[in-house]
C-alpha cells in the first residue's frame, strides 16, 4: 500500500525538474525534452488519481495526453529543423527574432 | 511492504534520471536519461494496475517519441551546449525560492492528503476496458485526436520537408 501523496510528490518532483530544465537549459532540443518530462509528471498524477477514485477515465486521458505529446513532438522537431536550417545554431540565446 | 519498496526504488531511479537530464550538457545524454525516466514511470503505472498505459508509455514515449528526438539530435549534429551567464538575482533568490516552494508543496501534500493509500494494481486498466471506453464514452475526442495527428503529420512534412517544395528556407540542410 503506497499512500496517494507519494505518487503526487513524485509527479511534482518530475514536473519541477521539467520546469527547471525549461528555464536553465540553453539547447532548444533539451528544452523540448523538459516539456516532455513535465507531461510525464502530469500523466503520473492522472493515473494515481484514477486508481484512487476508481475512475478509468483518468487512464483514457493519459492516452489523449500521449497523443497530443506525440503530435507536439513531431511538429516541434520539424520547427527545430527549420530553425537550424536558417540559423545554423541550436542555442536559444541566438534565436531572438520571430522571423525565420 | 514489497509494493512500497518497488515504488521507492523506481521512484528514485525516476528522480535520478530527471536530475541527470538537467545536469548533462550533451543533448544525447539528456535524451537517454529521459528514456530512463519514462521506463521507470512505466513500472510505476504497472504498480497502479494501468497495464495499457504502461505498455503505451514504453511503446510510444520511450520508443517512438524518443527515437524521433535521437534522430533529430544526430541529424543536426548537436554538440555540447554553451553555458551562458544567467542573472545573479536568479541564482540568489531563484534556487532557494524554488527549494522552499517545493518543500512547502511536498509538506502540504504529505500532511493534508488524508490516509488514502493505493493498493498494488488498484485499478486494472486492461486494453479491452480502455478500448470500450474509447469507442463509447470518448468516441468524439478519439476521432478528434485522429484529425489532430493527421494535421501534425502534414505540418511536420511541410516544415521539415525539402526547401524547394515551397518552404520558406532557401539553404540546403
Amino acid at each position: 500500500m503506497v499512500p496517494l501523496s507519494y505518487y503526487l510528490v513524485l509527479s511534482g518532483i518530475l514536473f519541477a525538474c521539467g520546469v527547471t530544465g525549461f528555464l536553465i537549459k540553453r539547447n532548444i532540443i533539451t528544452i523540448f525534452m523538459s516539456i516532455e518530462l513535465m507531461l510525464n509528471g502530469v500523466n503520473l498524477s492522472f493515473v494515481a488519481f484514477a486508481a484512487n477514485w476508481h475512475a478509468l477515465s483518468g487512464q483514457v486521458f493519459v492516452f489523449f495526453v500521449m497523443v497530443v505529446a506525440a503530435a507536439e513532438a513531431a511538429v516541434g522537431l520539424a520547427i527545430i529543423i527549420a530553425v537550424y536550417r536558417t540559423r545554423e545554431t541550436l542555442n536559444v540565446d541566438q534565436v531572438n527574432l520571430l522571423k525565420l | 511492504m514489497l509494493h512500497l519498496t518497488i515504488f521507492l526504488i523506481f521512484g528514485a531511479i525516476c528522480v535520478a534520471g530527471a536530475v541527470n537530464l538537467l545536469v548533462q550538457r550533451h543533448p544525447i545524454n539528456s535524451a537517454l536519461s529521459l528514456i530512463v525516466v519514462m521506463a521507470s514511470l512505466a513500472v510505476e503505472y504497472l504498480l497502479l494496475g494501468a497495464e495499457f498505459v504502461a505498455a503505451v508509455q514504453v511503446i510510444i514515449y520511450a520508443g517512438a517519441i524518443m527515437v524521433l528526438f535521437v534522430f533529430v539530435i544526430m541529424l543536426l549534429n548537436a554538440g555540447e551546449e554553451e553555458r551562458t551567464k544567467g542573472s545573479r538575482v536568479a541564482m540568489i533568490f531563484g534556487i532557494p525560492g524554488m527549494l522552499v516552494g517545493s518543500g512547502l508543496v511536498a509538506w502540504v501534500l504529505l500532511e493534508h492528503s488524508g490516509t488514502h493509500s493505493v493498493a498494488a494494481g488498484a485499478l486494472p486498466g486492461p486494453p479491452k476496458t480502455i478500448a470500450w471506453l474509447l469507442f463509447h464514452e470518448f468516441l468524439l475526442p478519439f476521432e478528434v485526436t485522429s484529425v489532430l495527428v493527421l494535421i501534425a503529420i502534414m505540418g511536420a512534412v511541410v516544415l521539415a520537408g525539402h526547401p524547394d517544395s515551397g518552404g520558406p528556407a532557401k539553404k540546403e540542410g
